[in-house]
């Protein structure tokens, strides 16, 4: 008889895969994971404790450090948090360039969470290099809007910090029928892939109840059959006046997220189609004063981020500064299933699952 | 065109009556032998240079970069660049590492693949030793290497590097199997196992032709053995860092780095003489062929790393046992049946030529069919689960 023992290995905090600094202490017998446990925090920074600190409006380039990969949406959802908050009307203007910078944004973390994942996969950077040329495009475009490449701080409470530039409309246009083709070509080139579906077909399996029971949400629960998405659930800024589906998979495994991440991007691609269309002329900001002195009361905004349900909890005391100052964290929420998803794989699967449920340490830690 | 042909075998003649006119002939050979292992060691570290910046240079045009253009002109000095930082690296050896064991591994992974050159025929007459069983030299020697990744894996004390370590004993033993039965089939093809017999019954068709099933697999195996992509499990970064050689640094990386490329060069070579017809073809001169066939294997094994995810380790065991050792089998089979039966030459060839082409689209089929139906599970098991959670 052979004696064997298990051993304990240790994966990050630095590691080439944990697309940050996260770590998992992993239990392997031979190749075989029989306990994972995820620890987090080496990039806590503190920020909700730092935005209490400051005026409502000095929060907004905080919320560009929390998921730095779509930091529109998360402008967004804090815009949205503080106009309830203070009872803010926004111009149709505004509400349409807000949806197209935040379905642009989806589709750049769509494309790195496809990307990232298949460098888990271990296809040598190749895809995600196409996934960072397209991305490029996009990031010129906001470059345009707000001269920054990644911290955009473009929606702002009140409306957005500057008006479209003339060039930016028909750029965009010009660009639809390009990413259409580059979504295709994903779909093209890597779904029918082999090695791809052997090594993502049953892996990872997430069952619907329990994505449900750890409130799991964006992509990750619609691969697992749940029909889910805030922005017909519970519409905000001006997303019931788009014709747009939500797709779901069923198989709830890493294929189906990477199928429903495609999906999703032709959604998307189909609502900035008619946002562009129907876009109106007019103002594109309430004013806000920069001292803004809600009343007292509390509010909580979300919406349907990239990656999930983003939420933001505002509790004022009538000061300038807001009192509690809290984020609903999509990536820390859905990495809490990550231990029953990997349990019984073998280790090259369970970097690959953390790939597929495409996070940001900079969310999680916060 | 025969001035070129036999222009090294001229210039060695030569070198031979130069050294005879002032040398007694033993010292003469002595020379001779040297100068000619030093040339195999230089062409091989050369070769080393160019490849890798050539593969910098391939996998960036795949993934739509430049690749390496800083270090003069198209960044061809990139590779040299890489070798002098290597050299100045500090060497670490690990605390609690074995530290003789730690030291020998890179030399044992080294050895065996410079060996390895002596019975590569770059040319016509151009080989180091002709050796009688050629082929069972390249087998036995092709093996050293799991000795030399099972001792860094342990030594470094490092449970990635165990990991790797492991892996890579799996992955090369079975993988030795059915690169063994393929070059078994050549062999049976050929009535031969020296490399320059291999070549020369290459001389009407070469084998490739006549059973493909058998460069598949050999070509399926031998990236298996290099570690390359879809095969790279025992130094895959995103799961094990670098697997067995992750504690080392500085020359001792640059050696296992070396191995890896003057490996890369063999089994292309290899791939070129067992079944590409080695350095036959006409116009051109012969180590000119044998070149532009081995570059064409490398760029193709490049273009597959640049393209291809890794398979899983349970998938790839699985692959060698249950795919590639029964159809490399069946294949040998068929050629020892085919080669009894059939006496015309090129009826026989016909008939090899499809009976492999059937044997790999059953191969294939069946494959397809276990593949469909194991996803056809895996859809069944989410339905079920979404069925579940709506019903409650």
């Amino acid at each position: 008889m052979l004696k064997t023992e298990t051993i304990t290995v240790n994966v990050g905090p630095q590691h080439p895969s944990t697309h940050g600094v996260f770590r998992m202490i992993i239990t392997l017998d031979g190749e075989t994971l029989v306990d994972l446990k995820p620890m987090f925090g080496y990039l806590h920074r503190g920020l909700e404790k730092i935005s209490e600190g400051r005026t409502y409006l000095q929060a907004v380039p905080l919320t560009d450090r929390l998921d730095y990969l779509c930091s529109m949406n998360n402008n967004h959802a804090y815009a949205i948090a503080v106009e309830k908050l203070a009872d803010i009307q926004v111009p149709p203007r505004a509400e349409y360039i807000r949806v197209i910078v935040a379905e642009l944004n989806r589709l750049i973390n769509h494309m790195l969470g496809i990307g990232f994942m298949f460098n888990e996969l271990g296809a040598w950077y190749t895809p995600v290099v196409y996934a960072f040329r397209e991305r490029e495009r996009i990031m010129d475009l906001f470059e345009m809007l707000c001269g920054s490449r990644m911290m955009y701080n473009y929606v702002r409470p009140g409306g957005v910090s500057a008006d479209l530039p003339d060039e930016f409309l028909p750029m965009l246009k010009k660009m639809l029928p390009h990413l259409q083709n580059y979504v295709a070509e994903t779909r093209l080139y890597l779904s029918q892939n082999e090695i791809f579906r052997a090594r993502a077909v049953g892996i990872g399996f997430l069952p619907a109840d329990i994505a449900v029971a750890n409130s799991i949400t964006g992509p990750v629960l619609r691969a697992s059959g749940v029909k889910y998405d805030v922005r017909k659930a519970e519409p905000y800024s001006i997303y019931d006046q788009f014709d747009f589906e939500v797709p779901t998979q069923m198989a709830g495994d890493i294929y189906a997220r990477y199928l429903q991440r495609l999906d999703e991007m032709d959604e998307s691609l189909k609502i900035l189609r008619q946002a562009v269309e129907r876009i109106p002329d007019g103002e594109v900001a309430t004013k806000v004063p920069a001292r803004l002195r809600p009343p007292k009361g509390e509010a909580y905004a979300r919406i349907e981020a990239p990656k999930g349900e983003l939420g933001f909890y505002l509790v004022s005391d009538g000061s300038t500064n807001p009192y509690r100052w809290r984020c609903r964290p999509t990536s820390l929420i859905n990495l809490s299933a990550l231990r029953e998803m990997c349990l019984g794989h073998k280790v090259a699967d369970a970097v690959v699952i953390l790939g597929s449920v495409d996070l940001t340490l900079a969310e999680v830690d916060r | 065109m025969q001035i070129l042909d036999d222009l090294w075998i001229k210039i060695a003649m030569w070198l031979r009556g130069l050294f005879d006119s002032f040398l007694p002939p033993w010292a003469a050979q002595l020379v001779m032998d040297v100068l000619g292992i030093l040339l195999l060691i230089v062409v091989g570290i050369v070769a080393v240079l160019a490849f890798t910046y050539v593969e910098r240079k391939i996998i960036a045009r795949v993934g739509d970069r430049y690749g390496p253009n800083r270090a003069g002109p198209f960044g061809v000095f990139q590779a040299l660049a890489d070798a002098i930082k290597m050299l100045t690296k500090e060497d670490v050896t690990p605390t609690n590492a074995d530290r003789w064991m730690f030291l020998a591994a890179p030399i044992v992974i080294i050895i065996p693949a410079v060996l390895l050159y002596a019975v590569l025929p770059f040319g016509r007459g151009m080989i180091g030793v002709d050796l009688s069983i050629g082929v069972v030299f390249i087998v036995a020697m092709g093996a050293i290497p799991i000795l030399s990744m099972l001792m860094a894996g342990w030594a470094s004390n490092n449970k990635y590097a165990l990991m790797g370590g492991f892996r890579a004993v799996n992955q090369l033993l079975s993988y030795e199997v059915p690169m063994v039965i393929a070059l078994l089939t050549v062999v049976l093809l050929a009535g031969t196992m020296s490399t320059v017999g291999i070549v020369e019954a290459q001389s009407s068709v070469p084998f490739i032709l006549v059973s493909p099933v058998a460069f598949l697999v050999y070509f399926l195996a031998g990236l298996a053995e290099l570690g390359r992509t879809p095969f790279d499990l025992l130094e895959a970064d995103s799961e094990i860092v670098a697997g067995y050689f992750i504690e080392y640094s500085g020359m001792k990386f640059a050696l296992f780095f070396l191995a890896e490329f003057i490996n890369l060069f063999l089994v292309a070579g290899m791939i070129t003489t067992l079944f590409l017809g080695g350095w036959q073809w006409p116009i051109l001169p012969s180590w000119l062929w044998f070149f532009i066939k081995t570059f064409a294997v490398i760029f193709f094994i490049m273009w597959i790393r640049s393209t291809f995810p890794r398979l899983r380790v349970d998938q790839l065991l699985g692959f060698a046992w249950k795919a590639l050792v029964p159809l490399s089998l069946v294949n040998l089979f068929l050629v020892a049946l085919i080669s009894k039966l059939v006496e015309t030459v090129w009826l026989r060839t016909l008939i090899m030529l499809g009976s492999n082409i059937i044997l790999l689209a059953a191969a294939l089929l069946i494959m397809g069919r276990l593949f469909q139906k194991r996803e056809a599970k895996a859809r069944a098991a989410g339905e079920a689960a979404v069925k579940r959670y709506y019903a409650s």
